[in-house]
């Protein structure tokens, strides 16, 4: 163990190492999963679109799941009285090791020297293959995608498509190579026909088939699959022994209850209405197995006299319901599109962002539950907290919650280290001793900021300097590729004051309003920050710039909820004479009014009276804004000479749904604006700073740049919001980004 | 007779490239000589005689007759207009799973009345069946496919052509 930097990150050779393993998947698989994933994210919107009752449909969908997993134990009573009512067995087994234990018997019993099992992510979770395998028996996986890893000998990258990171001329590789056919094939329709020839005569002559289940009903006793291939329907038509495998959380109520979820899984996941097979079965099933021994017997003649083993795992899921950060989790479903919505993840898969079963967003809260902090701390930091999954989930589950609660666990499990004493003073916080020093300093960055503000431009020479670059990398894991910011001398609340306050009087004011000093407006980015004042002085808002603090957007990204927790408090008290004079809070970065609207929720306990106050600053100047007064107090083309822009909403105020305020103003305004459609920059905050995170915030920044340097993109001026993404954009592009108020506030006096 | 929701059904077919006919119980007969391919498997069907047309369905098939089969005849109970989903009740009939799945192509007997306006609707007609009567069933959405090799594929484990024969007096 290394022991220069404390707590669970990674040390200096980890980085390297880690950067190292991201840059390979960068290079061979990153293409696949890329188009792969990308091509179910735009299913997803395009199918969604389509469902005039999407939202009522994801809230019910969500209130079935909540009421689920409160009624579990009565419903598992419910359940395991209808299955046995119906003539089949449940386990409920606590482990994995005592669910393959059982399964591995009922194997034994009867006396199968083949199990055909369809896709489960249970069943690799308990890796029941491994389990049977030693008892000299054979599995054979009948998914398609799952045949070829098995064939391969890898591990799904996705939860869905488990081998979206092989391309086809990898898989007729793979063929020509196991089974060196006279006539290889090659085409994807080849390829599907060698498999389905191969696996179906593999199929009828197994004894024993192994489903999982995405949905079981309490009701009946009805298992829900939701496949494509028709695997799992020949898996258990074929044998005459059922095993189904699945988590305790997949029980539902009644059948009725089935459709939302239905109509959302298939859209969420890859885009597809429906897919093509919905099976509802409620075993043991009462048509005849297929008994390959006499193929000239009618089938109807073998009878049905079927066994019927329900399998319910446990394995942490019950812990986790007594948790209030985990239990969220419980109520996925498994549609991924948590995966294919999230920047990195297109980018790496689920090799690099996923744990031993579990990939893409969720993946944290199921590893940590079922397999522990350890297997969730190798890729939670892969979760940037963009929230750009949360509005794609379908049960609505704050995905980026749970990685930063899980963060935070992990934070707090790091031993005492020795260093602490750097970063005392600039690192004042809530946090255990254990704390990484790159955590602390990111966690802390406005208490660095305010000090790189008042020593500049000392210290930006020093930070920019080739020592410093070095240290920073040995020392704090920040890439020496990246630029840091330069700070202002004169902060953005030293100018306003200096400027004598308020350009415009109370007592002839429309509005009184509190102009919030974000960390980076206040001491890197001030320029936006005087614009943002002359566009609302326009429309003749009386403004304060009170010391208010970090909003704690930093601190909780490194996972440092009690810091967090404390900055929305002191945000809150400073805050409090405004909101009670009935001021309105105006955000100029995205991720600071998320924060006030979504995060303090929590942080303050449901006591956040800045919710309903604060506005981000193009929705405020929206609301100011009447067609005509909006061309007489901003600037129009005519005015600023440049019509074209390009511009790139924030992630997370995209989730909040604020990119049309700033988009419809501008239009109004006479611009011409193309906006990105890439989930995120890629920056993310202080992820794209570090070390082994560097290649891949590039990597997913330069979908960005692409569309950016694109023909009809090339020659426009490049506007953005938040200032991780005119950071990263200003490092991908020849052109100099800015916040959209430069564009359209007036010209300074 | 079409309704709003044959139509809306039948375009969804189409959106799937589900072939279908709309046709009477009489008729059937001679849209299952144009639609199968021999050897023909099936399950028997609670609207039509399948032993009466022109077409030979082997209603109680051997594995051997399953491997051969090309064309596989059972009914849907219930049609989900909005998707151009057929429901297949597999306990009524012991040879309804196979003869949906084990073939290239799969034609569906359905009712014009049985055609439901949403999913809602559908398990509200199921429902009781599943709690008093074990029911089995499949929702079968277009034809069995595949991405996992790369691109698209219609017709993986299960069949690569479905027809739908829509019978306007049923």
């Amino acid at each position: 163990m290394s022991t220069d930097t404390p707590g669970s990150d990674a040390s200096g050779l980890d980085r390297a190492e880690k950067a190292a393993r991201i840059r390979r998947l960068l290079e061979t698989e990153g293409e696949a999963i890329g188009e792969n994933t990308r091509g179910f994210n735009q299913g997803r919107y395009d199918a969604v679109a389509e469902l005039d009752d999407y939202e009522t449909y994801k809230r019910e969908a969500r209130e079935i799941k909540e009421e689920s997993i409160e009624r579990l134990p009565e419903l598992l009573d419910r359940l395991r009285d209808r299955v046995e009512a119906n003539g089949g067995t449940v386990y409920l087994a606590d482990d994995a090791a005592d669910a393959t234990q059982y399964v591995t018997e009922v194997v034994a019993d009867a006396d199968a020297s083949t199990v055909a099992k369809s896709k489960s992510m249970t069943s690799e979770e308990i890796e029941v293959n491994d389990a049977i395998t030693a008892t000299g028996r054979e599995v054979i996986e009948t998914d398609l995608g799952e045949w070829v890893l098995q064939l391969a000998e890898e591990t799904p990258s996705h939860i869905v498509a488990p081998a979206i990171h092989k391309s086809r001329d990898a898989i007729a590789e793979l063929f020509a190579e196991r089974f060196d056919p006279d006539d290889p094939p090659e085409t994807a329709t080849e390829l599907t026909r060698f498999a389905r020839e191969r696996l179906g005569e593999r199929i009828e002559a197994a004894d024993v088939g192994m489903t999982g289940a995405n949905f079981i009903t309490a009701d009946s006793g009805t298992l829900a699959l939701v496949t494509s291939e028709g695997n799992a329907r020949k898996t258990v038509a074929a044998t005459d022994t059922q095993i189904a495998v699945a988590g305790v959380e997949k029980v539902i109520p009644t059948i009725e209850d089935l459709q939302p979820f239905v109509e959302l899984i298939g859209r969420s996941g890859t885009g597809q209405d429906l897919t093509s097979y919905l099976s509802l079965l409620t075993p043991p099933v009462s048509y005849p197995s297929l008994d390959a021994t006499d193929p000239s017997r009618p089938v109807t003649a073998d009878g049905t006299d079927r066994e019927f083993h329900l399998v319910l795992v446990d394995n942490g899921r019950l812990e986790m319901r007594e948790d209030e950060q985990l239990k969220e989790t419980l109520y996925c479903i498994r549609c991924s599109a948590c995966s294919n919505t999230c920047a990195n993840f297109q980018s790496v898969g689920g090799h690099a962002f996923g744990g031993e079963t579990y990939s893409g967003g969720i993946a944290t809260g199921w590893e940590a539950g079922v397999e522990g902090l350890d297997t969730a701390a190798e890729f939670n930091d892969l979760c940037t907290g963009c929230s750009r999954c949360v509005e794609a989930c379908p049960v609505g589950i704050d995905i980026p919650w749970i990685n930063t609660a899980v963060r935070d666990r992990i934070n707090r499990e790091g031993e005492s280290g020795s260093v602490d004493w750097l970063v005392d003073g600039l690192t004042p916080d809530a946090e255990t001793p254990g704390l990484s020093l790159r955590k602390r300093f990111f966690g802390n960055f406005g208490t660095a900021a305010a000090i790189g503000s008042a020593t500049a431009p000392v210290s930006n020479w020093v930070a920019g300097s080739r020592p410093a670059g070095w240290a920073m990398d040995r020392w704090l894991g920040i890439a020496s590729e990246r630029e840091l910011p330069t700070f202002e001398r004169e902060s953005f609340r030293e100018w306003f004051d200096r400027r004598g306050g308020a350009g415009v009087p109370a007592s002839s004011a429309s509005r009184e309003a509190v102009l919030y000093p974000d960390v980076y407006t206040n001491y890197i980015d001030v320029d936006r920050g005087r614009a943002a004042v002359r566009a609302l002085e326009a429309f003749d808002v009386h403004l304060r710039v009170p010391p208010v603090g970090g909003s704690g957007r930093a601190p909780l990204s490194q996972g440092m909820i009690e810091t967090a927790g404390e900055r929305a408090r002191a945000v809150r008290e400073a805050l409090s004479p405004h909101l009670d004079a009935g001021r309105d809070v105006v955000v100029i970065e995205p991720s600071d009014v998320a924060m006030f609207r979504g995060e303090y929720d929590r942080l303050l306990a449901d006591d956040n009276p800045v919710a309903t106050a604060s506005y981000e600053l193009f929705e405020y100047l929206y609301g100011l804004a009447s067609d005509r007064a909006a061309s007489e107090a901003l600037r129009a083309p005519e005015s600023t000479g440049v019509a074209e822009l390009a511009y790139h909403s924030h992630c997370q105020q995209r989730t909040l749904g604020l990119e049309s305020y700033t988009v419809s103003l501008l239009e109004r305004l006479g611009y011409d604006v193309e906006t990105s459609t890439v989930e995120c920059c890629g920056m993310a905050g202080s992820f794209g700073y570090k070390t082994e995170y560097y290649e891949l915030s590039v990597d997913v920044g330069d979908r960005l740049g692409d569309q950016f340097a694109a023909d009809g993109m090339a020659d426009r001026r490049v506007v953005a919001s938040g200032t991780s993404c005119l950071d990263q954009l200003e490092s991908l592009l020849d052109r100099t980004p800015s916040h959209p108020v430069e564009v359209v506030a007036p010209t300074p006096e | 007779m079409p309704t709003a929701l044959t139509d809306e059904f039948t375009d969804e077919l189409d959106e799937l490239d589900v072939g279908w006919t709309e046709t009477t119980a009489s008729n059937v007969g001679a849209v299952l000589a144009e639609q199968t391919d021999p050897p023909v498997i099936g399950a028997p069907s609670a609207h039509v005689s399948l032993d009466s047309t022109p077409v030979d369905v082997e209603l109680d098939p051997s594995l051997e007759d399953l491997r051969a089969a090309r064309t596989g005849v059972t009914d849907a109970t219930l049609g989900i207009a909005p998707y151009g989903s057929v429901v297949l009740r597999t306990d009524r009939e012991p040879t309804t799973e196979a003869a949906s799945l084990f073939v290239d192509r799969h034609v569906v007997l359905l009712g014009a009345d049985d055609v439901r306006p949403d999913v809602t609707a559908a398990l509200r007609d199921l429902a009781p069946a599943f709690r008093s009567e074990r029911a089995s069933a499949i929702v079968a959405t277009g034809p069995s496919a595949t991405a996992d090799m790369g691109a698209l594929v219609r017709g993986a484990h299960g069949p690569e052509t479905v027809h739908v024969v829509l019978l306007t007096d049923r």
